[in-house]
């Protein structure tokens, strides 16, 4: 999917890109107050839901927290109990899976083994009753897109797991769908492959300008591709934000655990102004951070803090933690090559992460194990969490 | 294992191979070579001692004397008389036509088998080998209490009022459909079962979600998929259908006998050890063809169901 | 798109099972019939289940039967067994591809021809026909479908089960005993009860390389069945259909058993 310089013009049309914020947009695929249930359980809870044209939307969460069952819904292959899902304005709820315009790709790529690579592909066309010739113009411009030209003949059985992946997103895409399903695509794709083809996909949906909506449990996959990301946990939505609204502004603990490392650090208000506000911790110390409105004082908060905010720093003779700094002891040092991350055992008997860029080549690094350091960050650095 | 074969075991791993080789080689293959070389001796004194006997220490000479004394006389029997002939074609008659009507009875069931929830699927698989494990004269034996002139389908139809007066369906084709339908039915059944539960549920919701309706992701997806268990089915059906004895036997007429009669009767009844088995040897050398066609398709097709 | 039975399944499925058993609960009823005719009902009775005890030569019979199953059956296994070994864990020996038919070949040869086949060998080498004569011919017949099973047991196994036992210090040898032999046992089970099954329910091939003084019960009741329906047969036939499905029943609730307690790690296949 080597789409050069084409694409590239448009790339800063994304940067805009922001329909959610536009009250009077009118979202292609809307799921009001949707509910599935299974056997008792509850898979998806009373999900609304909006998604807008050309949006890349990704479905975050761990493993059965229904954002598969969402995907699939929306697909038709499970009806809701409660609920409507709306596509371009019509109810979807009468429209078997065979009439809808969307299409999916599936985790397992569900290619037919009995077909080749070209009759996968062009299968879907030859529902559609289209005339041959453009059936074999479609899959043949399909099969260039995805760089499987020259394949066509080929059995699934005869590719490699990347290949196999992309004959399942030509088989889906030569549809043409209003909007494209990805159940966990490149799950089966070791770590290399899987980066690469997270940016060839986004190349993909800026040329073809379809609305893509990813289900995955790799939050750095949703946070690469994603213009927007729904965080989801037991059936319910938990935070639908922008990757760096997720990371930076998480809605809730658990949201801040679940995308990225964070020392969380439980406490309460003891003053508040305008401009900062001063949290008591419960393990001892005090925290500064900018102001939140709706607090004040004696409300239980929880301050969210990303390892990388940190800095740490060999403790100096003679000087004396204020706001913001707490000393402690190296407790344990991950080296990963890029950064390295310090577990620090604070005296107030707290552990917390600190990551550091390795931004020179040293063999001997100033902070080693079982040192006294002080961790401190800017009051920006921290995010109050009330739930 | 493999180093318990060649290092250590040795002897171990030899002895587990010898053991049944050996066995089979003297009472699977020996026979079968014997068979051979009896259908080519002479009808008049083949009942032992038959000749020729080939005595390995005549040498030479002994074995130019055994060619010499081959004799393919009984070959010349069978397609003259019209009576092998005509058993061969009535017994690949009723192979090819209760083939035909197992996989038209089999496949709905399989079908429905296979659509059937997890747990029910593996009680549908014991009900339906269970009639197997019952011994075949029992269960050849209950459609005689049916079949007969005083049986239970004439009692039956008599008491609808459907037929006038008892009809014979003892000693009649319909009888012998009826018993060999009704003994492969599990053969035919399970493989196709088997096959089609394999089929992973994603590839007809991929079909559908590319716009496929349901009917016609059974033709286009699931009836392909299921080809190999279809092809299984046929073969274990056709084979033992064609040398069957048993059920023609008991619920058949005797008018137009299957081969597998004709050869029972040589043997037990005109005591011609020769005849019967050079029908032996055409017979085999007959179902070697359906069984060559499914290695092809076999071997022509290796993806054996990855997904 | 949920799996689901329609109506059509649901008829077809009916039928079927209708189809496969109500000829065998026409039988067993049929059984229990005060009348000698079989088609006019007289009553409950279980006067054909005492008159069949007085019956010398089906009992004798079925003496026959059962000590030939149990002996072919065993060597069967065991043949089969090392035959399922050799083909699965021994890559290349010479005379590979002449062995593995001999093994297959018997699952299609139709009964008259084997009979006919394995009689001649018997005359040819001038033993006696008789029990032990129809022992080799089961035990040859049946130890292919021991192997078929076994073999697809072994095939499905983890192989770095026995790599870690040997890894851990054990010889091969005992690994194979450890290790090998009991989580191939299930298979080696059905194996045997197959074996056993196949053999109590031959005809033809005992009616080739039996001789007298060792008739079969199929071979008796065949010669019976021959002569017309009795009430007697279907007594015996009832009580033989009774001993299966109390065995078939047995078997599958132990290896459900087994299935659990492997967390659904089982072979399916091995329950035919």
């Amino acid at each position: 999917m080597d789409i050069g310089d084409a694409g590239k013009p448009d790339a800063g049309r994304r940067r805009d890109f922001a329909p959610w914020n536009d009250p009077a947009a009118r979202a292609l695929v809307r799921f009001k107050g949707v509910t599935k249930r299974f056997s008792g359980i509850t898979a998806v809870d009373d999900v609304s839901l909006d998604i807008h044209t050309r949006e890349f939307f990704a479905l975050l969460g761990p493993s059965g927290c229904g954002k598969t069952t969402l995907l699939r819904l929306l697909a038709g292959f499970e009806t809701p109990d409660a609920g409507r899902i709306l596509l371009d304005g019509e109810d979807l709820a009468d429209m078997p899976p065979h009439r809808r315009p969307v299409n999916m790709m599936f985790q397992s790529y569900a290619l037919f083994p009995h077909l080749s690579v070209a009759g996968n592909v062009a299968f879907g066309l030859k529902q559609e009753g289209l005339v041959r010739e453009e059936i074999s113009a479609r899959v043949a411009e399909m099969l260039a897109l995805v760089r499987l030209d020259g394949m066509g003949s080929r059995k699934p059985y005869q590719l490699s797991g990347g290949q196999r992946q992309r004959v399942a997103l030509a088989r889906a895409l030569v549809k043409r769908p209003k909007v494209f399903l990805l159940d966990e695509p490149l799950a089966a794709l070791d770590k290399k492959l899987r980066q690469d083809t997270q940016f060839e996909l986004m190349e993909l949906q800026e040329k073809l300008d379809v609305t893509f909506v990813i289900v995955t449990h790799d939050q750095e996959e949703a946070m690469t591709v994603a213009d927007r990301i729904a965080v989801m946990d037991h059936g319910r939505l938990v935070q639908v934000a922008t990757p760096p609204e997720i990371y930076e502004q998480p809605n809730s603990r658990w949201v801040a655990q679940f995308v990225g490392d964070v020392n969380l650090i439980e406490g309460r208000v003891v003053a508040s102004t305008p401009g900062e506000m001063l949290i008591e911790a419960k393990a001892g110390g005090r925290l500064k951070v900018a102001s939140v409105s709706g607090l004040s004082a004696g409300d239980a908060v929880c301050i969210a803090l990303r390892p990388e905010k940190l800095r740490i720093e060999p403790v100096k003779a003679g000087s004396r933690g204020g706001d913001n700094s707490f000393e402690g002891k190296v407790w344990d040092i991950g080296y990963l090559g890029d950064v390295s991350i310090y577990k620090v055992r604070l005296d107030n008997g707290l552990v917390m992460q600190a990551a550091v860029a390795n931004m020179t080549r040293m063999v001997e690094r100033p902070i080693g194990w079982n040192d006294r350091v002080t961790l401190t960050f800017a009051p920006q650095a921290g995010v109050v969490l009330t739930r | 294992m493999r180093e318990a074969m060649q290092g250590k075991g040795i002897s171990g791993g030899r002895l587990a191979i010898a053991i049944p080789y050996l066995w089979l080689l003297a009472f699977f293959l020996a026979p079968f070579l014997i068979v051979l070389r009896i259908s080519l001796s002479q009808s008049v004194i083949a009942q032992p001692p038959y000749s020729p006997v080939f005595e390995i220490v005549a040498g030479w000479e002994g074995l130019k004397a055994f060619v010499a004394a081959l004799s393919f006389e009984n070959y010349a029997t069978l397609f003259s008389d019209s009576l092998y002939v005509s058993s061969y074609l009535k017994s690949l008659e009723v192979a090819v036509v209760a083939t035909a009507m197992l996989l038209a009875l089999g496949f709905p069931i399989a079908y429905a088998m296979a659509q059937a929830p997890r747990r029910l699927q593996a009680v549908l698989v014991v009900l339906v080998i269970l009639p197997f494990w019952t011994a075949f004269l029992i269960r050849i034996y209950a459609w005689i209490n049916i079949l007969q002139r005083e049986g239970l389908l004439n009692e039956m139809l008599l008491a609808l009022g459907l037929v006038r007066e008892p009809l014979a369906w003892l000693a009649t084709d319909t009888a012998i459909y009826i018993g060999v339908v009704y003994s492969y039915l599990p053969f035919m059944v399970l493989p196709i079962y088997a096959s089609l539960e394999k089929i992973d549920h994603n590839l007809l919701e991929a079909a559908a979600d590319l716009g496929c309706p349901h009917w016609k992701a059974f033709w286009l997806v699931t009836l392909p998929l299921a080809l190999p268990g279809v092809a299984a089915g046929a073969l274990l059906c056709f084979i033992p259908i064609m040398g069957e004895f048993v059920i023609p036997d008991l619920l058949g007429g005797s008018q137009s006998l299957m081969i597998g009669q004709t050869l029972w009767t040589e043997f037990f009844g005109n005591k011609d050890w020769p005849i019967a088995s050079a029908v032996a040897v055409v017979l085999l050398m007959l179902l070697v063809v359906p069984i060559a066609i499914y290695q092809h398709m076999q071997t022509r097709d290796p993806r054996a169901g990855s997904a | 798109m949920k799996r689901g039975l329609s109506i059509f399944n649901v008829a077809s499925l009916a039928l079927g099972l209708a189809f496969l058993y109500l000829p065998i609960v026409i039988l067993v009823i049929f059984s229990f019939n005060a009348s000698r005719l079989v088609t006019v009902w007289g009553g409950w009775s279980t006067r054909w289940y005492a008159e069949l005890l007085h019956d010398a030569a089906m009992l004798d019979a079925a003496w026959v039967s059962l000590r030939l199953a149990l002996l072919s059956a065993t060597t069967a296994t065991i043949l089969g067994t090392l035959a399922a070994l050799a083909l699965t864990r021994v890559a290349r020996f010479r005379g590979r591809l002449l062995f593995s038919a001999m093994v297959y070949a018997p699952l299609v040869m139709p009964e008259v021809i084997s009979g006919l086949a394995l009689l001649l060998l018997f005359v040819a080498a001038e033993f006696d026909r008789g029990f032990w004569t129809t022992a080799v011919a089961h035990t040859t017949l049946t130890m292919c479908f021991v192997a078929i099973i076994v073999q697809s047991r072994l095939i499905g196994f983890d192989r770095s089960l026995e790599e870690a036992a040997m890894d851990l210090g054990c010889p091969p040898l005992r690994t194979f005993f450890t290790i090998t032999l009991p989580l191939i046992a299930p298979a080696i089970a059905s194996g045997w009860m197959l074996a056993f099954a196949l053999s109590l329910d031959d005809l033809v091939i005992a009616s080739f390389t039996t001789g007298p003084g060792a008739t079969t019960l199929p071979i008796r009741i065949y010669s019976e069945v021959r002569l017309g329906v009795k009430p007697e047969i279907n007594a015996i036939c009832t009580i033989m259909i009774a001993a299966v499905t109390v065995a078939v029943i047995i078997a599958s609730l132990l290896s459900k058993r087994r299935i659990a307690a492997s967390a659904g790690e089982g072979t399916p296949g091995a329950a035919i």
